[in-house]
């Protein structure tokens, strides 16, 4: 009786969470649709008919382009950053206790709740005054600052799940700190990570505000998008935005394969 | 050794959290109590009326804002829990896939995402516009320029930022461990409560941290999807800062908002049972 | 050593009354100490002098190079005007598309200028508001050598040499201009709007579009009480600012919107508002119900400027291709990707020339470009055109809480 109450409810929620999927991706359908307008203005918000010639097309905004591949090496190196050494803030917070570590809660915190325009405006003043020339390097370290507490916080609530004794096994056993951080703690972890790793690329490649200051001359995606919009987003920025999407899926679903086979 | 291991795990959050955040915010903090204006410069006063001026100014603003971002981050609590439920135990190995497809929509810029929702929410749209049709909706009835609009914008941007952690601390969960709840409580919701709820309780804590604050002080939402009374914080620090140029009254509404952001929390955290806000995650 | 990178020459140009010393501290913690520890220092400039003026562009040479920044889609695609300006010229350009908004970039901007850095730009095109004006206050915009501007002088309307927030053009020359007036949609719209009373009109209550930034709603606010926002006084913006607060109250106005209200109109969500006459011409272009009015009782124009900022390395380089824009074929070939209004009249005649030997679709997109009055204003339409308000920093303290607490409430 229980459990076929308990399968129909994991059925429910099955598919509740393809609609809860369904309704985040809902705006990515109408961006992709108008990858494919047929507009005859600089306006892509009505309906003019099918079209490819924007993928044709896709490279021909050379600056667009620029914009796009800097965003994604941004956020791909400040990702990487940010995963190492908010992990291991994470770690360090979730496991053990040490001095200081209600002001490090607090730095956490603080970084989470600066407004993105003080954190920009502030980072500016800092940079200048620093004589620090304002380029792709600038806005790394801006995004590693405001993705690190995400990731932290992430790891952090996997960490205090933990059982320290495992490790403690591990060391007894005779492994070293650095085998049993690969062999024990990392897999343990590793779901939190991921997931940070994922919340840090998305905060990265979607940010405007601060990257509006920090950037100097160099520009993102975002930032191209924004000052489009005075005389109307061109097609090929959708297609842009289908093919991050597209890529996104052929992943995920060339993963969901790899897990099958691994059954 | 192992004594200074948390030490040297910190270390390089620290070192950037310490130059690139704590000094930018000592600078902020002395800007808030300066006076003057940007033409003639800005001298140091001491000037705590800044404060005082700045929050009787736009209370109803930041009020809205704790309100508007509290709500929201009920909405994400609500809709997030069982998708992050369901994704830890029955998940199975594409676990990873359904939350990269959750986080997926947020690769592309908000401003096309944004752009998007005024298609399908419009008025007279593909939406609203065929339940109008269908005589299901009256005629003037509308998403757009809506409280309702702002709160669940800021539910939608930041669902992910909620789901994500929850994952992470359920997953942990042996689902055998909740099979022999069930057992011994005999109802799936007892067992829940019992067993599966206080084990999420860190994921819970992180997510509410992670959408609150950055909800309450969202410039984006109100912006783009609010009405003519929905202004937030987040908008009117904004126009200080830039259009303004009053960074004293900017700095102090952003201390303003940190430090009432602060305090939520930490009253959550009371409600949550920590006695440690700054632990809380901890326990 | 280079002359242009002599700053006691800049300072002669700009003259500000106090300056801010670069920091010269290498590690960047002490830099930043000292960013906590100090003030903002301020550096109001004087009016330029027309000897220093003069004596600063005697000393300029040509460097071949110029770095231009702009905002996105503001130069067609190949940068064909600009590939010919270095092959008439030998100047070689770049090209950099990083202006994406006034506020955020004077944001930007403001630091960087403030400790005497470059910015690495030589010229930056900006909106005439507030920021612009800031930049003039602030002594960021260096005073233009108008004997070396001759196409300037030859070829620009009449209209954008005689600007009351820049008078003389002592500073800036206009890259594009735009309108803002009354759009609407006919769908839902029936009669033909004429004046500007209609955004006030119970009829359309819930259905009515307003710009959120002050300085457009503000001019709306004094067209509708005759007032001429150009020579408007502290006593008029109240009054507006009355009228304006009693429209929102009445619940007449759906939103305070930025660009997006365009999508807002055309889509039906208001039925008319307030709009920007590039987006209307799209719009209309896109087949869309929307019709664009200059109301009788006034509109507004706003240009983007051209400046070269403090501290620019190539000046000179950086006026020649100012005054080079205004060469009219030039211009018109900017202007038929832009499709903004063009400072230079003669565009319109070249274009329909244009039009005249084109074919196909590229024919009948000139046509409606050369007749549109959204890129091509008439007369009329001029007559009626008011700028923002010029407000110096103390008045501003006083108009943008009159006007952003009715859009911010």
């Amino acid at each position: 009786m229980r459990s076929r109450g308990g399968r129909l409810g994991d059925r429910l929620l099955h598919v509740y969470t393809w609609l809860v999927i369904l309704w985040l991706s809902s705006p990515i359908a109408v961006m992709i649709m108008f990858g494919f307008n047929d507009t005859p203005s600089k306006s892509n918000t009505s309906w003019h008919g099918f079209t490819l010639k924007w993928y044709q097309q896709l490279f021909e905004i050379s600056d667009l382009t620029t914009a796009l591949r800097n965003s994604i090496y941004i956020a791909l190196i400040s990702t990487v950053i940010t995963v190492v050494i908010g992990t291991m803030l994470g770690l360090a917070l979730g496991r053990h206790r040490f001095r200081g570590q209600g002001a490090t809660n607090f730095l956490v915190f603080a970084a989470i709740s600066t407004p993105e325009l003080v954190m920009g405006a502030s980072l500016l003043s800092l940079f200048v005054s620093a004589n620090l020339p304002r380029d792709a390097i600038t806005i790394t370290i801006a995004h590693v600052l405001f993705s690190l507490s995400f990731v932290t916080v992430t790891v952090r609530a996997r960490v205090v799940t933990l059982d320290p004794s495992m490790e403690e096994a591990a060391r007894d056993l005779g492994a070293t700190t650095w085998g049993t951080f690969r062999q024990v703690t990392l897999p343990a972890i590793l779901p939190g990570v991921l997931a940070g790793a994922m919340l840090a690329f998305a905060l990265s490649i979607d940010d405007y505000v601060v990257t509006s200051f920090v950037n100097g001359s160099t520009l993102t995606f975002p930032l191209w998008i924004v000052g489009s919009v005075k005389t109307g987003i061109p097609p090929q920025v959708n297609v842009m935005g289908t093919l991050i999407f597209g890529l996104g899926v052929l992943i995920a679903i060339g993963n969901a394969v790899a897990a099958r086979r691994r059954t | 050794m192992r004594r200074l291991t948390p030490y040297l795990l910190a270390l390089p959050s620290w070192m950037w959290l310490s130059i690139f955040l704590v000094v930018p915010l000592a600078a902020m903090a002395s800007v808030s109590l300066q006076t003057g204006n940007a033409i003639d410069g800005f001298a140091m006063t001491f000037s705590f009326s800044n404060y005082a001026d700045a929050l009787s100014t736009y209370s109803p603003q930041l009020f809205r804002s704790l309100g508007y971002g509290a709500l929201a981050t009920v909405a994400m609590l609500l809709i997030g829990y069982p998708v992050a439920y369901w994704i830890a135990f029955k998940g199975g190995r594409r676990k990873s896939v359904y939350l990269f497809l959750l986080l997926l929509p947020f690769f592309v810029s908000f401003v096309l995402r944004t752009i998007s929702w005024g298609f399908l929410l419009s008025d007279d749209g593909i939406l609203l516009g065929t339940l109008k049709s269908w005589g299901l909706l009256p005629a003037g009835f509308h998403v757009l320029a809506t409280t309702f609009a702002v709160v669940a914008g800021l539910t939608y941007n930041w669902l992910p930022f909620m789901i994500l952690p929850i994952y992470v601390s359920l997953e942990r969960v042996d689902p055998r461990t909740v099979e022999a709840a069930q057992d011994l409580y005999a109802s799936r919701a007892a067992a829940f409560r019992r067993v599966v709820l206080p084990l999420s309780l860190p994921g819970v804590f992180a997510g509410v941290l992670m959408t609150f604050v950055p909800a309450t002080a969202d410039p984006v939402n109100a912006q783009v999807l609010g009405g003519t009374g929905n202004t937030m914080i987040g908008n009117i620090i904004q126009t200080e800062y830039l259009t303004n140029l009053d960074y004293p009254t900017a700095s102090a509404l952003s201390f303003t908002l940190m430090a009432m952001l602060l305090v939520g929390i930490f009253v959550y955290a009371k409600a949550l049972g920590t006695e440690n806000v700054l632990e809380a995650a901890a326990r | 050593m280079d002359p242009l990178h002599n700053p006691a020459l800049l300072r002669g140009v700009t003259q500000p009354r106090t300056r801010r010393e670069a920091f010269r501290i290498a590690g960047l913690s002490a830099a930043a100490l000292a960013l906590a520890a100090c003030g903002v220092q301020g550096q109001k400039a004087a009016p330029p002098k027309a000897d220093a003026v003069k004596d600063f562009w005697s000393k300029q040479t040509k460097h071949g190079k110029v770095v231009f920044a702009n905002w996105p889609e503001y130069m067609p695609g190949d940068k064909a005007p600009l590939e010919a300006f270095a092959k008439a010229t030998g100047i070689s350009y770049e090209y950099k598309e990083v202006v994406n908004e006034n506020a955020e970039f004077f944001g930007k901007v403001d630091p960087v200028l403030r400790a005497g850095q470059s910015l690495g730009y030589d010229i930056v095109v900006m909106t005439n508001g507030v920021q612009l004006q800031h930049m003039f206050e602030l002594g960021y915009a260096t005073a233009l050598d108008h004997s070396q501007l001759p196409n300037f002088a030859a070829h620009a309307g009449a209209k954008y040499k005689e600007r009351s927030y820049d008078p003389g053009n002592t500073y800036t020359l206009p890259y594009m201009s735009g309108i803002t007036g009354i759009a609407y949609n006919t769908k839902y719209v029936k009669d033909d709007i004429t004046s500007i009373e209609a955004l006030f009109d119970p009829k359309y209550k819930g259905r009515v579009g307003m710009m959120a930034d002050a300085q457009e709603i503000a001019n709306f606010g004094m067209f509708a009480l005759g007032i001429d926002p150009e020579k408007s006084t502290e006593a008029d913006w109240r009054k507006a600012g009355e009228k304006l607060k009693a429209q929102r109250d009445n619940g007449i106005v759906r939103k305070y919107y930025d660009q997006s209200y365009i999508d807002a109109v055309s889509k039906g969500d208001v039925w008319l508002t307030m709009a920007w006459s590039g987006d209307v011409f799209q719009r209309q272009l896109a087949g869309e119900p929307v019709r664009f009015v200059v109301p009788q009782e006034g509109g507004t124009i706003w240009t983007d400027n051209m400046l070269i900022p403090k501290g620019a390395a190539n000046p000179l380089d950086a006026l020649i291709l100012m005054d080079y824009l205004y060469q009219p074929a030039v211009a018109a070939e900017l202007d038929e990707y832009v499709q903004f209004v063009s400072p230079v009249p003669a565009v319109q005649d070249l274009l329909k020339e244009k039009a005249a030997t084109a074919e196909g679709k590229d024919k009948k997109d000139l046509e409606a470009l050369v007749a549109s009055p959204l890129v091509f204003p008439t007369e009329a339409d001029y007559a009626k055109l008011r700028s923002y308000t010029t407000l110096t920093t103390a008045q501003e303290q006083i108009f943008n809480p009159i006007f952003q607490s009715i859009t911010q409430a």
